[in-house]
């Protein structure tokens, strides 16, 4: 199998890499998650086995760095027990301005995730399971409950 | 549908107004000083297998490649094209192929200087993993042949070990890939025709009149 030469994938797919990395984890920490998101795809890209689809491959690379970095965040944040996947409202989510993406970061990270990728890249569903390594009706429950969820925060 | 809803609407509005970093239009050229730099860490984490550079030179476009080894490769852009060079590179160095201007600042400045006029040769480790057999013999003797001077196909068939092979030393020269640095431009043939040229017959004038307008065959 031929795999394309590294710097093909990043002029192709890095700024939209970028965009969902300042949706998911703020402009501050977007730089860091960007570089820290090429260098993990660049370790594993020798021995990746199937390069039909490598822009879902680097999209999911992405979203991982994204969630390991705010988990790590949280987990600084708030040492005692909160458990990440169930972040509230009140969790120490970066919130920029009280703006509409700062409140999108307070949410659990599988559906800021499934957010970001749908609505700053306009994945389709079909896109954001094969990122995510979910059902498709997964894909949307997350979306769905993300923008559920939101809709109370947002009229507070 | 999501779609329709205007909180979904309100999310791509605002991710649009906020600087979100380069839109994604696909089809304009790639803005790589819009994005952080990957190829620093990537360099210091043992990841850069092969870092390239391109230089508009007063011999046309090149690109430069290099691996932690050495210079590896030098090609002429109009003749060989960006992307088969880069795809030939991956497939036969490593796929971790990534633009490194900076770190093929000392090749840009001696090659500058060389084709200035002003640098009789070049002092870059190279790497020779390109090419094998009787070809890199080949390429090695042509590296012997001193600024200024020619030598021709059949002589360095001799060194290379096969005197009348000097039809494949001619091929082995013409897949020269490191052209210029390995000067194949001072192999002529021993009638005293020019023979040909990887980057053209042009250039191969153009490089022997850099050298002094007057190269006499000295083999």
């Amino acid at each position: 199998m031929t795999l394309p030469p590294f710097q093909k994938l990043i002029d192709a797919h890095g700024p939209d890499v970028h965009r969902l990395l300042v949706a998911s984890v703020g402009r501050l920490d977007a730089d860091d998650c960007y570089q820290e998101t090429w260098l993990a795809a660049l370790r594993a890209y020798p021995r990746l086995r199937d390069s039909s689809n490598l822009r879902s491959w680097i999209l999911t690379v992405a979203s991982r760095k994204a969630i390991d970095h705010v988990r790590r965040g949280r987990r600084q944040a708030i040492p005692v027990g909160e458990a990440p996947e169930r972040a509230g409202p009140a969790a120490a989510a970066p919130v920029d301005d009280g703006n509409l993406w700062g409140l999108v970061r307070a949410l659990p990270p599988k559906q800021r995730n499934a957010l970001a990728l749908r609505f700053v890249l306009d994945a389709g569903y079909d896109e954001i399971s094969a990122v995510m390594g979910t059902s498709e009706p997964a894909a949307r429950r997350n979306v769905h409950e993300g923008l559920k969820r939101l809709r109370t925060e947002y009229r507070r | 549908m999501t779609e329709s809803d205007p909180l979904g609407r309100a999310l791509t509005d605002a991710a649009r107004r906020e600087p979100l970093g380069p839109a994604a239009t696909g089809a304009a050229p790639p803005d790589r000083a819009a994005l952080p730099d990957v190829s620093a860490r990537a360099a210091s984490a043992g990841l850069l297998d092969v870092a390239y550079a391109e230089l508009d030179s007063a011999v046309g476009r090149l690109l430069l490649a290099a691996t932690p080894r050495g210079l590896v490769r030098v090609a002429y852009v109009d003749f060989s094209g960006e992307d088969a060079v880069l795809a030939a590179l991956a497939e036969k160095v490593s796929p971790r192929v990534l633009a490194a201007p900076r770190r093929l600042d000392e090749p840009r400045r001696e090659l500058e200087e060389y084709l200035a006029g002003g640098r009789r040769r070049f002092e870059l480790a190279l790497d020779w993993r390109l090419v094998r057999g009787f070809g890199r013999r080949v390429l090695e003797a042509t590296a012997q042949v001193p600024y200024g001077s020619v030598s021709t196909y059949k002589q360095v068939a001799r060194e290379a070990g096969n005197e009348r092979a000097s039809r494949a030393a001619g091929n082995a020269l013409g897949a020269n890939p490191l052209p210029i640095v390995v000067p194949c431009h001072r192999i002529l043939h021993s009638t005293g025709g020019l023979g040909g040229y990887t980057g053209g017959l042009e250039r191969k004038r153009m490089l022997l009149q850099i050298e002094s307008g007057q190269a006499t065959l000295g083999a």
